[in-house]
């Protein structure tokens, strides 16, 4: 797109905002793995993919399941983006940002309630996800209250690991899974 | 009903075309104006769109309804040639603005048809739609505009 679209396009972006037809704003933020993607609804944030997720499939998915109005919109997210900053440089050990939980129902909202909850630097086990979620043999759908968690790094998934102590598996892949537990360790 | 893609999609593919097509239009000092206008009124619209077929088609055709607006707000027919020809002294823009300055001149008619069809790639049956006329009187209007345009630049 030329230049000479980027002012009449922010105009647009800002009348849009101001007048409440931003049903999803997203915009993407570095990360030491990789560029995230980041979506809010007027509720707060809805949605985080992560470096190795598809960006269209989960455009598209938010405007099936939430609402077509999608509009790249950064200035929108600049209280998401840097909170993340801070946290991956270890200043930041809780999230304040306001969380939009539409993506998530019943047992899964729950658990992931729960996830929400965990300290900094602390793990848990999914079978102990599963107790707190209130069924204690659900500890398979645990598992994927983390793996298809809609919001990861802000619901710390990567801090429920497995009741061996292993780290189990992560979205984002089993290394940084590895690496934000390791990160936690040092600057907790 | 075919799922609707991303409001940007529509940002990113259409915008610079719609905002040729209402460069077209009303000339450049409305074109922002109505650009603001067209989205801000397509993205109002967009959640209860029924036929996301051609969302091309359905952004020039809120542009055009734009562009008689802006018309209408100013009480007037096109631009006189001869204002047309003052602002060509502070056009930053000499590439395609003199052809755009042209187009400015015609009658309105005549410049929706020109820019509906050049500007928006519109099929004669969509400008007809647009224009709330038969297929063959926006042909008419189209041909007419052309030979003038031709006249006017040659």
């Amino acid at each position: 797109m030329t230049t000479t679209m980027d002012e009449p396009l922010a105009r647009l972006r800002e009348r849009a905002a101001a007048e409440g037809l931003l049903d999803v704003a997203y915009a993407s933020a570095d990360s030491p793995f990789g560029p995230l993607l980041l979506a809010r609804t007027p509720r707060g944030l809805v949605r985080l993919a992560l470096p190795n997720e598809d960006i269209e499939a989960t455009l598209a998915d938010l405007a099936g399941r939430i609402s077509p109005r999608v509009l790249e919109a950064p200035a929108q997210l600049d209280r998401e983006r840097r909170e993340l900053e801070d946290y991956f440089e270890g200043r930041r050990h809780e999230f304040e940002l306001p969380i939009d939980w539409q993506l998530s129902h019943g047992f899964l909202l729950r658990a992931r309630r729960g996830i929400a909850a965990i300290p900094y630097g602390e793990t848990r086990t999914y079978a102990d996800l599963a107790r707190a979620a209130g069924n204690e043999r659900a500890v398979r759908a645990a598992g994927s209250a983390c793996s298809r968690n809609p919001i990861p790094l802000v619901v710390p998934c990567h801090r429920v690991v497995r009741s061996d102590g292993t780290p189990g598996l992560y979205a984002g892949g089993v290394e940084m899974k590895k690496r934000l537990l390791e990160l936690e360790r040092r600057a907790g | 009903m075919a799922e609707l893609p991303p409001f940007q999609t529509l940002i990113d593919e259409h915008a610079t075309e719609v905002m040729a097509v209402l460069r077209g239009a009303v000339g450049r000092e409305g074109a922002e104006d109505a650009f603001q206008e067209t989205f801000l009124a397509a993205l109002r619209a967009y959640p209860s769109l029924r036929e996301p077929h051609n969302l091309r088609g359905w952004l020039v055709t809120i542009a055009h309804r734009k562009a008689i607006d802006h018309h209408r707000a100013r009480g007037r027919a096109p631009v006189p040639v001869e204002s047309v020809r003052e602002e060509a002294v502070f056009d930053p823009d000499p590439d395609d603005g003199q052809i755009w300055q042209a187009v400015a001149a015609l009658p309105l008619k005549q410049r929706a048809a020109v820019t509906l069809r050049f500007a928006g790639d519109l099929p004669h049956e969509e400008i007809a739609a647009a224009l709330g006329c038969s297929p063959e009187a926006a042909r008419r209007s189209l041909h007419e505009g052309l030979k003038r345009l031709r006249k006017e630049i040659a």
